[in-house]
């Protein structure tokens, strides 16, 4: 069974939430669609104050290259664009639509039938993700249509799909591979076109046994060149750069692209947008999220509309669980903790996730003892103990020489750390400050 | 016996003439022409190596003002007594600077601010401040970490643990600037120390709207531009919902501080106000009068 | 609701922490210590017992009163110190022996670099040393020939008699010993106390822990079920020792003893096993960690062939112990290099 090499830790499965079938989330009175949705320049928005929207129309444009267009998840009328604070609590530029019924673009084909033939060409294949505003849903939201057309110097070879979900809790992807496998992997046929490849892969984890039979069956009907790898359990297997390493053997250079080693990644979640966007022209506006925790009153897969408030979800499953003292936004590795439940749902928006005061208050740092067990689980072969001392004392030049920038913020080191350092919070700081210097600084 | 010690004495003293000689040879070998007046001018300086001239430290101001004047560096630490010392000593002439002190410009001490959050990473502001607003409502004030009092080597800004905000000591404060830069909220600034340490400023950073911002914070400045209207200097500006007042236009006749309906703006070392006219409101005179007294303790 | 806790990720903590995993160390040296009470009775029992309890206090009275800081005894690192440093002790130790070795492991070896995880060397075996060179009769003699005076309970021990072959002495110090008078290893070797059997099951000479190889084995096993250590150390150390008495054994079977003797006899599988992996003190990089068990292994057989003394464990990892620093320089194996810039 294949795995990525160095490091990697083992946290508790907890899939609890894996039987939810995917339901539709009501939709909620009023939206707050963020301009923020992906990584880079916020969109721009092109409707104004008084507009109407179908489900599916364009509310705002790219705003740069490392951009993506929005969409509009409702049919309503636009009743602000102001800022609105995210669930971090920092303001972002936000469209407010009024819901008026559930009105949809005519040029969305709402039918459920599978559409198999791949129409459109290379080209327009990644115009058409452009255009649809598909963004990476494994966690970064960065922009697919980008992803899709590699620099003249690089040779893509082939397609993965992450299937990997090795976060803790996260069903969202699964559910996908269940329930709609056939399209994930018409998505896996799309993005071979749009690259101009003939391999893709599907990593899927050990531990979702039925998603690799069910995906390896559908495969093996109806298309020959997609490949199911089994992959052993172990985090950060769905990081792009593990899962490059556990599939096809190559490493990512330190600050080069994932496509210098000719593959591809895109999340399974991606896949079924980019069957969405190309096979039936519809935008994303509607993601699949997961409500779980150990304490949650209920434990559900959604498609929800973007734009939906936290809050809405949270109310619909029950309410907010007494004994939750932490909410994430994402898997208890990566994600993002909540402090404004009223902030809206994002394009890669995948989970609501209540943990209790004992899974995740922190303990009292006490003296690192040298365990080496940060260096030992560290998949990018850091030091962390090393970095989080040098880190301390602001050692810019140091930090660089220790190779801080290619850390992935996994987190597997604070995880794993039993004198309860927060090497992470450290190292990211330190990280963040060394890119800075290393941006400032004239090329050579 | 004698000869022993003879020996031991000439082996010794012939030992320590090569060696003198050695280190003689290597001395003027590696000798390193430099202006002696270099020396001189370190010698002046506080030497506290704080950077606060912006450059890598006492020496390096000093070669640079040996070099190239000082007409572009100053140092906020020794003040015009040691720049004078320094011009006199380069013969150069020198502008007097009005010596500065570092503001923190956030009121919302606890009680007035209250947590909405409970943070529990690591305790610095730069890491609350990357990852979001801050555990209270307001995402502009203070977040109380002590980022600044980490960098201060004067001793000079402490975070007080019952407001949960930072305080300058401005007897210690050389106005290095440190703070300043490492603040991630950028709330503190450099302000003249003015007159008998008589200051007059807007103790908020808050960009919200007034509703907003009142809503966190009961001392936020919800810039309603009241105190604008009250200076006779135009030495206030309210922009992006926040006032600011300049400190060169500044008179300090302290209309603005009445004015303020939530206490935004502080006063420093100002002596007690004259009896209360009729006109003046009643109802602030006494926040104000407070505040001088809590800021002098 | 009340309210909310927010932190950078990662949101969760594995179930690890320094207080289990001396916990977990302190499991493994169980049969040895077990084995040592079957054995010597009540006297390896105030052996463990006096030293436990000295280290603990040590430790909790320096944070009390000179650190002045928050008491660091809960986590129990000062009891691992004080079961390591009563397994290479001599059963036949009295109580203010045992209390200087405390006094010299805690309170010089570890507290004065600023408590666990500050130290460069390992603290028992610090103190181990100090004794050695400090009370060199004592420390080198056996259970049976304990003094009649030195023990807070329990009696001196009895001299077993079958055992008055080797009179008490360590196999290897006996060994060197008849060696050194111009006897013959082969002849040597006909002694029954130094059948391979008696060295791995229950061998009555020498410190307290060197009683049974079987039972420091369980415990090496135990940690490495428990994912406490990694076998980098342990068996690059043994392997190192195996290979090079090999060699030597291979030239001259009558002047060097034989590997397997070499494995078995003294100290060096407690060394390994529980010495030399000492987190604090142990590189951090797999590369260092084998590095710094060749290194052990090889300076182990120099001493015991051609050194003064019978047995160079401890010396040998406490002079590795101070390459840590530079061992630690090694770097771990990086993901991926730099791109290359076109």
């Amino acid at each position: 069974m294949r795995t990525f090499k160095l490091g990697g830790v083992h946290p508790a499965d907890k899939k609890i939430s894996k039987d939810a079938k995917i339901e539709k989330l009501p939709i909620p009175e009023v939206v707050y669609i963020s301009m923020g949705q992906h990584l880079g320049a916020p969109a721009e928005p092109c409707v104004a104050v008084g507009d109407k929207v179908k489900v599916g129309t364009l509310i705002a444009n790219a705003a740069g290259f490392v951009s993506a267009p929005v969409h509009s998840s409702v049919s309503g009328t636009v009743k602000q664009i102001t800022a609105i604070k995210d669930l971090a609590g920092k303001p972002s530029k936000t469209v407010v639509i009024e819901v008026e019924g559930d009105e949809w673009e005519e040029s969305i084909d709402r039918s459920s039938d599978i559409v198999r033939e791949i129409k459109l060409g290379q080209k327009e294949i990644v115009e058409r993700i452009k255009c649809c505003g598909v963004v990476g849903l494994g966690g970064a939201t960065f922009p697919t249509n980008i992803k899709l057309s590699p620099p003249p110097t690089a040779k893509p070879t082939c397609v993965i799909i992450n299937g990997a979900e090795c976060e803790p809790y996260l069903t969202s992807d699964y559910r996908v591979m269940m329930e709609y496998g056939e399209q994930v992997l018409i998505g896996g046929e799309i993005l071979m076109k749009a690259l101009g490849v003939d391999k893709c892969y599907v990593g899927i984890e050990e531990n979702k046994p039925e998603a690799i039979s069910h995906l390896k069956e559908l495969a093996s009907k109806n298309h020959p060149r997609i490949e199911i790898v089994k992959l052993k359990k172990k985090y950060p297997q769905g990081g792009e750069k593990q899962l490059i390493d556990a599939v096809i053997k190559k490493r990512v250079p330190s600050g080069g692209l994932p496509v210098d080693t000719g593959a591809v990644v895109q999340n399974v979640g991606t896949a079924f947008a980019v069957y969405e966007a190309v096979q039936k022209n519809k935008p994303l506006f509607e993601g699949v999220l997961t409500v779980t925790g150990d304490c949650s009153n209920a434990q559900r897969n959604f498609f929800h509309r973007v734009g939906t408030p936290l809050s809405f979800i949270a109310k619909y499953c029950g309410g907010i669980p007494a004994e939750a003292a932490k909410i994430v936004s994402g898997g208890p590795m990566m994600g993002k903790a909540v402090v404004n439940m009223e902030a809206p749902t994002l394009k890669g928006s995948s989970s609501i996730l209540y943990l209790t005061k004992k899974q995740t208050l922190r303990h009292q740092e006490s003296n690192c003892i040298r365990c080496s067990k940060c260096v030992s689980a560290c998949p990018m072969g850091l030091e962390p103990y090393l970095l989080n001392k040098l880190g301390r004392v602001g050692m810019m030049d140091e930090l660089e020489a220790h190779y801080v920038y290619d850390c992935i913020e996994c987190g597997c080191c604070q995880f794993t750390c039993p004198a309860y350092i927060p090497l992470l919070d450290t190292i990211r700081q330190s990280k963040a400050a060394v890119m800075k210097i290393m941006r400032a600084r004239p090329k050579k | 016996m004698s000869n022993i010690i003879i020996f031991t004495i000439a082996t010794l003293a012939i030992l320590g003439l090569l060696l003198a000689i050695v280190l003689y040879i290597i001395a003027q070998k590696f000798k390193v022409e430099e202006d002696p007046r270099i020396d001189e001018v370190e010698a002046i300086m506080p030497g506290a190596n704080c950077g606060g001239c912006g450059l890598a430290g006492c020496r390096a101001f000093a070669e640079c003002a040996v070099k190239e004047g000082l007409s572009s560096i100053y140092c906020p630490v020794g003040g015009n007594d040691t720049m004078q010392k320094v011009a006199q000593t380069l013969g150069l002439t020198v502008e007097q600077k009005a010596p500065q002190v570092a503001v923190v410009r956030c009121s919302g001490t606890c009680d007035k601010r209250k947590k909405t959050s409970v943070y529990d990473g690591l305790a610095t502001c730069s890491t609350i401040a990357s990852l979001y607003g801050g555990d209270t409502d307001c995402s502009f004030g203070c977040l109380g970490r002590g980022d600044c009092e980490a960098v201060c080597q004067f001793d000079a800004i402490k975070v007080n643990p019952q407001t949960g905000i930072a305080e300058v000591d401005e007897e210690k404060c050389t106005a290095c600037g440190a703070c300043v830069k490492a603040c991630p909220k950028l709330i503190i600034e450099l302000r003249n120390k003015g007159p008998k340490g008589r200051r007059v400023y807007v103790a908020c950073s808050n960009k919200d709207k007034g509703a907003v911002a009142r809503k966190a914070c009961l001392a936020a400045c919800i810039g309603c531009s009241k105190c604008a209207k009250e200076c006779a200097f135009e030495a206030i500006t309210a922009e992006n919902n926040l006032a600011y007042i300049d400190f060169n236009k500044c008179k300090m006749c302290r209309k603005c501080v009445i004015a303020c309906p939530t206490g935004a703006i502080h006063e420093t070392n100002m002596p007690p106000r004259p009896a209360p006219k009729p006109a003046a409101q009643p109802v602030a005179k006494p926040v104000a009068e407070e505040k001088v007294n809590m800021l002098n303790n | 609701m009340s309210q909310l806790i927010v932190s950078p990720s990662p949101h969760v903590h594995s179930k690890e922490n320094t207080t289990r995993l001396m916990r977990d160390v302190i499991i493994a040296l169980i049969p040895a210590v077990l084995v040592s009470i079957y054995f010597f009775g009540l006297n390896a029992l105030h052996l463990v017992a006096v030293s436990v309890i000295a280290c603990v206090a040590v430790e909790y009275l320096i944070q009390k009163f000179l650190l002045k800081g928050k008491s660091t005894i809960g986590d129990l690192s000062a009891i691992v110190t004080g079961v390591l440093l009563a397994l290479n002790l001599p059963v036949s130790s009295p109580w203010w022996l045992i209390l200087i070795g405390a006094v010299v492991a805690i309170g010089i070896a570890k507290m004065t670099f600023g408590g666990l995880g500050q130290n460069f060397f390992n603290p028992a075996l610090v103190a181990r040393v100090v004794l050695l060179v400090s009370f060199p009769v004592l420390m080198t003699s056996s259970a049976f020939q304990a003094p009649e005076s030195g023990y807070l309970f329990g009696n001196a021990p009895e001299v077993i008699s079958s055992l008055d072959a080797t009179s008490g002495a360590t196999p290897l110090a006996f060994v060197k010993e008849q060696l050194a008078k111009g006897e013959t290893l082969s002849s040597l070797m006909q002694n029954p106390n130094l059948s391979y059997g008696q060295l791995l099951f229950a061998r009555l000479g020498g410190s307290a822990g060197e009683v049974s190889a079987i039972a420091l084995i369980l415990g090496f096993i135990y940690l490495l079920i428990r994912r406490v250590i990694k076998p980098h150390i342990s068996l690059s150390i043994l392997i190192t020792v195996a290979l090079f008495t090999g060699i030597l054994w291979g030239i001259n079977p009558e002047k060097y003893t034989d590997p397997l003797f070499n494995l078995l006899g003294g100290g060096l599988l407690l060394g390994a096993f529980f010495m030399a992996t000492d987190y604090v003190t142990s590189p951090m990089t797999t590369k260092g960690q084998i590095i710094f068990g060749v290194g052990i292994g090889v300076i182990t057989v120099v001493i015991r062939y051609f050194g003064a003394y019978p047995e160079g464990v401890s010396f040998a990892i406490l002079i590795m112990n101070a390459t840590v620093p530079l061992l630690n320089k090694l770097k771990p194996n990086r993901f991926a290099k730099e791109a290359q810039k076109a």
